[in-house]
């Protein structure tokens, strides 16, 4: 293997790595239970319209 | 008149809205990496959606639309809050002196610490093209900027990252691990606080 073959086949396993570690991070952030809040005013903003 | 559009035209987009809330919350937390502001950014972001849903073109990416508002308001937020407190960007400039995992893998720690020290630019734009499922495409519209941007960008911050975690190129990361970690020793002998 030539040195530059070397190198891309490395800057492609960081890329690799690192984006492992981006989807398992959004991931995490992804499954988390949404806060009733936001249902409630997603409620509340469909009240306010239906009153006008 | 009947068109194959007629009934996405009767439904509410708004009815929508539920279904990227995880998402949005994902997304406001790396660009916050702070739960509680992550929240109040998505709460702006749904009632500034939730009002201007006239101007969202139905048939059209809902999600890249919300993470339009969410960054654009986050980076508005960010642009105002600025004039009040000094920039903390400068004390992230440094790198962190540590030696990876034993196994030569990045520890999810060490990983996020990294993460969390760069500009929310680069977090954005790595999230956008790393782990959301954008395409460059959907990813250079919801930031505003054009494709050739995204990738100089991303390319930019996942060496930035590299950088942080001693990610050097040459160096093989899933073996020969002992001659890496002990380069990584070496240089960071010294600066270890």
């Amino acid at each position: 293997m030539t040195n530059e073959m070397a190198d891309d086949k490395s800057k492609a396993s960081i890329k690799e790595q690192i984006n492992q570690n981006l989807k398992k991070a959004y991931e995490t952030a992804l499954n988390e239970d949404v806060p009733d809040r936001f249902n409630d005013l997603l409620a509340q903003l469909r009240k306010k319209e239906g009153g006008k | 008149m009947s068109s194959p559009s007629t009934q996405t035209a009767n439904a509410d987009p708004r009815d929508e809205l539920p279904e990227h809330l995880p998402a949005l919350r994902a997304f406001a937390m790396s660009l916050t990496r702070n739960s509680a502001s992550a929240d109040d950014l998505v709460q702006d972001t749904i009632v500034k959606a939730w009002s201007n849903i006239e101007k969202f073109q139905v048939g059209t990416n809902m999600r890249a639309w919300l993470f339009t508002i969410l960054r654009n308001t986050f980076y508005s937020d960010r642009r105002k809050r600025k004039r009040e407190v000094a920039d903390p960007e400068g004390v992230h400039a440094a790198s962190l002196c540590e030696k990876p995992a034993h196994d030569g893998r990045l520890a999810m720690n060490d990983f996020m610490r990294a993460f969390d020290q760069l500009s929310p630019e680069h977090r954005e734009v790595l999230i956008l093209v790393g782990a959301s499922g954008f395409s460059y495409e959907e990813a250079a519209e919801t930031m505003g900027v054009k494709v050739g941007t995204v990738k100089s960008r991303a390319n930019r911050a996942r060496a930035r990252l590299a950088e942080m975690l001693h990610l050097e190129e040459g160096e093989h990361l899933l073996s020969g691990v002992d001659a890496s970690s002990l380069a990584v020793l070496g240089r960071s002998g010294t600066a270890a606080a």
